[in-house]
């Protein structure tokens, strides 16, 4: 899979909020999906269908051998998706930064006689 | 004011961001060459060595970055479709891959609408991209320079910060 593709799906599973706080609970340990659906108030097959977009996405695994199938936060992903979106919100704000900076010396450039002589005297 | 990005559509991509500067200064800075060029810059290391814009209905316009590492280039060019300053600049955008491989298709182009309203004192800059094409977002996307934008990033924030605690 292309590394855009694979963001896509990233994203994709990111874009919804049950699935945002479902991240959020595995961040603070594995859990089962009966463990899941509780604070959801899901039905166990609803918080199934999102476990498997989030596993699809490589957001989170499972672990087929213990018993409970316990479901854990791949951090890795998350990274990925948070690198890429700070690069590029870095060039944004960057430039934004810049701009910032020359707005700031325009307005302070039309020769106002007054605020220099406040700042001479 | 931290940019705000959104996706309006499956087609666009908004960036929301204010300046404490007269509306007037900030039209200026984005329709001036002398001032563009002075801030649309992208990442470090980059330098905008063409910026030339005829900013008036059907002028067109060009904009080329250079690397200053390795020299390769890029760029956008089009037309201006709508003028009316200093609340509204649209004008479609044409990617020019120069020596960079990217994802970016070149041949559908982007509309790109600057709108800029005033109150008091405070400029807020609202940028809105509309792809031809769902693909053609995603190529943009992919090759960056429209970015990130795809999340609203106070949400990931929020929830990256809590994955982080």
């Amino acid at each position: 899979m292309q590394s855009s593709e694979r963001l896509d799906l990233t994203f994709a599973a990111l874009a919804d909020p049950t699935r945002r706080a479902i991240l959020a609970r595995l961040a603070t340990g594995e859990a089962s999906v009966q463990e899941l659906s509780g604070p959801f108030e899901m039905s166990q097959p609803a918080i199934s269908k999102h476990l498997k977009v989030l596993e699809r996405a490589g957001l989170i695994s499972v672990d087929i051998d213990a018993q409970r199938r316990p479901r854990r936060l791949e951090p890795k992903r998350l990274e990925e998706a948070v690198d890429w979106i700070e690069r590029y919100r870095e060039i944004f704000e960057q430039n934004y930064q810049r701009l910032d900076a020359l707005l700031e010396e325009l307005q302070a450039k039309p020769a106002k006689p007054a605020k220099r002589k406040r700042k001479k005297s | 004011m931290p940019i705000e990005v959104t996706q309006p559509s499956d087609r666009e991509v908004r960036v929301v961001r204010t300046f404490k500067a007269p509306r007037q200064l900030v039209w200026d800075a984005h329709t001036k060459p002398d001032l563009v060029t002075k801030w649309m810059l992208g990442p470090p290391g980059w330098s905008m060595p063409v910026c030339d814009m005829d900013v008036r209905v059907g002028g067109k316009y060009r904009w080329t970055w250079k690397s200053q590492e390795d020299g390769k280039q890029f760029g956008f060019f089009g037309t201006f479709t709508e003028v009316n300053a200093p609340a509204k600049l649209v004008h479609d955008e044409y990617y020019d891959p120069g020596d960079i491989a990217s994802d970016m298709p070149t041949s559908e182009p982007a509309s790109v609408t600057l709108e800029l309203s005033e109150q008091s004192g405070v400029t807020t800059l609202i940028c809105t991209m509309k792809f031809a094409s769902k693909e053609a977002r995603d190529g943009a996307v992919s090759t960056g320079m429209t970015d990130g934008m795809e999340m609203g990033y106070a949400r990931l924030d929020d929830m990256f910060k809590k994955q982080a605690a």
